[in-house]
């Protein structure tokens, strides 16, 4: 059945709430009548408010509570509307949730699923559009899904909410508009697997989140030119897939890692660096990477034109790795809505 | 107060106070060899909430955490073990003394940074309430607690949900070197601080067990009935250095003049000299609690020491449920 990403993400609560008595679902504005841009309207209606319910805005509080619930026998789903608000819970994220399995000797993990919304766009400014997954990454204990489709996004939410250790979720909001095929029922998908989304030989293009979807639309302009690129979409970044990456550069000699992040201490980076120290006679180039500026990303939008990866800086970069010119003014010409929103359905605020 | 519960608290001082100054005589042998923050002069507090708790309610602590493990019926064996760094500790050797747990007897974790453990001792009580279990979340915490903001925003969340939580404050008036007087503004008092949110809050001489003892006999049972979380605040002293086995009194940062009337105020030989004058004990009674105690510590720290360290892969175990994907294989 066809439905958006952000109707994908409520059915994957509910399937999770109807499935186990253990799932709970909590955030600021879970119940409210918005219900976090779809995402969780009107499931305390279904679960009741003990399982679904509102919180006070006190992320690092609420974040020990989950933990604290999940080591004594439940699930916990905690929302953030914006990544950005998350940071105030970094002690409990970093320290508690993903030490506590080991520190205290493998006795007991943590199984919370932490949701954090990346904003993008229509002035969001310095502090509502951090892609920060490399943080996350970075930390032992901890693993970061971050899917794409409407499909991963039921099914990753699932195998993470049933998975036993911490996650972080990231969703990125222009993918909540998206529309795709779900797949009926408690479908758990696993986490750290990679799916090829296109074949080729000239380039293996390794992309996630929203990002992914800028790299299809370079990816099928570039096949109409003659070149065919691999197309990987990480879904989860810890664990990273790196036997699928691996296999691709092995057939292609050409890296182009993508990241929504900033440049520096990314994961691209991470991907490049991996790469070209274990599999550099693999290469027939320089491994590449995309990325956002080292600089936050300011609100006007005339200020934010050139700031994120957009599908003709990956054709152009392909390009260049393959010595070849590449034609982009059509794919320019194609995408002619205003560059801070995700696509005509969006008109704000946030 | 029944002899036998008084007993069981003179028992439990005196064992916890043998066993941290058991620890500090043998920090110089260099075995232990890891950061250890010592409760002696603190044991009152911890007897008396382990005495009113039941194995079944949970409890968590922070850094200054033994006499907590200790009183709420955590293996002894498996804590020297752990500050041995041996596998057979309580954390295989992993967590040392500033991260015990004892499931077994619902001590569910200490952690080290301050504040940590008090949201999470929140959260173990939401399905008790959920499920309407009659236990009880126990979080210990110091002085220093009602300065972090996780604090706050726990305790107002338990008083949200009117959950089940016994938040049991150890004023001993220093957070390492600070005092209280750098920390909080002239008079405030902690309890009626924490009483802004809306809970019922107390106020105690934390080093007279038997005080304590009724003030959390009376309070735990209202919390068990379902009267919502309570915070008490008991005001003790730590004897030694904040983190270490020695006495550090000649620093500058408290007086001995200020120790040595704390000491008069020691809480073991206080219950003791009471008992024995209520003719509830007599010195035999006692004589033959230390011999019991001793032969316990001695044979937990020779337990300790013939112990096996982990093995060394053991460094890379335990970071995920299925270990998979622990160290990333290029």
């Amino acid at each position: 059945m066809s439905t958006t990403f952000a109707a994908a993400i409520r059915e994957g609560l509910a399937t999770a709430l109807a499935a186990d008595d253990s799932v709970i679902c909590f955030g600021l504005g879970t119940d409210d009548p918005k219900g976090v841009f779809g995402t969780t309207l009107d499931l305390h209606k279904q679960f009741g408010s003990d399982r679904v319910f509102d919180m006070p805005t006190s992320e690092a509080a609420m974040t020990g509570i989950a933990i604290g619930a999940a080591l004594n026998g439940l699930r916990p789903v905690l929302t953030h509307q914006r990544l950005d608000f998350a940071l105030l819970s970094l002690d409990q994220l970093v320290n508690n949730a993903a030490k506590w399995r080991f520190m205290f000797g493998g006795q007991r993990g943590v199984p919370i699923t932490i949701r954090m919304i990346i904003g993008r766009g229509w002035g969001q400014g310095p502090t509502h559009s951090q892609s920060l997954q490399s943080w996350f990454a970075h930390i032992p204990g901890l693993k970061v899904v971050m899917p794409t489709t409407a499909a991963d996004a039921k099914t990753l939410l699932l195998g993470s909410i049933f998975d036993d250790d911490p996650v972080i979720f990231l969703e990125h909001r222009w993918l909540h508009n998206m529309q795709g095929d779900v797949p009926a029922g408690d479908v758990r998908e696993p986490l750290g697997k990679a799916r090829v989304v296109r074949s080729g030989d000239a380039v293996t293009i390794v992309a996630m989140s929203y990002m992914t979807v800028e790299a299809l639309h370079a990816v099928d302009h570039l096949a109409a030119q003659g070149i065919a690129c691999d197309l990987i979409d990480l879904r989860s970044i810890r664990p990273l897939d790196w036997p699928a990456v691996i296999a691709s550069v092995q057939k292609t000699g050409r890296l182009l890692a993508l990241d929504p992040g900033h440049l520096t201490g990314g994961v691209a980076g991470e991907i490049v660096a991996r790469i070209a120290t274990d599999h550099f006679t693999s290469l027939n180039c320089a491994p590449q990477r995309l990325a956002a500026p080292d600089v936050p990303e300011a609100t006007s939008p005339a200020l934010t034109k050139d700031y994120h990866v957009r599908a003709e800086h990956i054709a152009q970069a392909v390009g260049r790795m393959l010595g070849r010119e590449v034609e982009t003014a059509s794919l320019i010409a194609q995408r002619q809505f205003p560059h801070d929103v995700p696509g005509n359905w969006f008109s704000g605020p946030f | 107060m029944n002899a036998e519960t008084s007993r069981r608290l003179l028992f439990d001082m005196l064992r916890i106070r043998s066993v941290e100054e058991t620890i500090a005589a043998r920090y110089g042998e260099q075995t232990m060899r890891c950061p250890t923050h010592l409760s002696v002069g603190q044991e009152a507090v911890a007897a008396a909430a382990g005495a009113v708790l039941k194995p079944t309610d949970l409890a968590v602590s922070g850094h200054r955490a033994h006499a907590h493990y200790l009183a709420k019926g955590g293996s002894l064996k498996a804590m020297i073990a752990e500050i041995y760094g041996k596998v057979t500790g309580c954390s295989r050797g992993k967590g040392g003394s500033m991260h015990l747990i004892d499931e077994s007897v619902g001590f569910m974790g200490s952690t080290a940074i301050v504040g940590g453990t008090v949201p999470v001792g929140v959260g173990l009580a939401y399905p008790m309430k959920l499920n309407n279990t009659g236990q009880i979340s126990c979080v210990f915490l110091g002085d220093a607690v009602p300065e972090t903001g996780v604090f706050f925003e726990s305790v107002n969340f338990a008083v949200v949900k009117q959950l089940p939580v016994l938040f049991l404050c150890e004023n001993n008036g220093y957070s390492v070197y600070s005092p209280l007087s750098v920390r909080q503004p002239p008079g405030r008092k902690l309890y009626e601080l924490v009483a802004g949110f809306g809970l019922k809050t107390f106020h105690g001489d934390g080093n007279d067990v038997r005080a304590v003892h009724a003030a959390l006999s009376e309070g735990v049972a209202a919390i068990r009935a379902g009267e919502g979380p309570r915070f008490y605040e008991f005001e003790t002293y730590r004897w030694r250095e904040h983190c270490g086995p020695n006495y550090d009194n000649d620093i500058g940062y408290r007086s001995v003049a200020e120790y040595e009337a704390w000491k008069l105020r020691d809480p073991v030989p206080a219950l003791r000299r009471a008992l024995i004058a209520e003719g509830a004990i007599s010195d035999a009674d006692v004589a033959a609690m230390q011999a019991a105690i001793d032969a316990e510590i001695a044979e937990a720290f020779a337990f300790a020491e013939a112990s096996p360290f982990p093995d060394a892969c053991d460094a890379f175990t335990d970071v995920y449920a299925a270990d998979a994907f622990a160290p990333a294989a290029g």
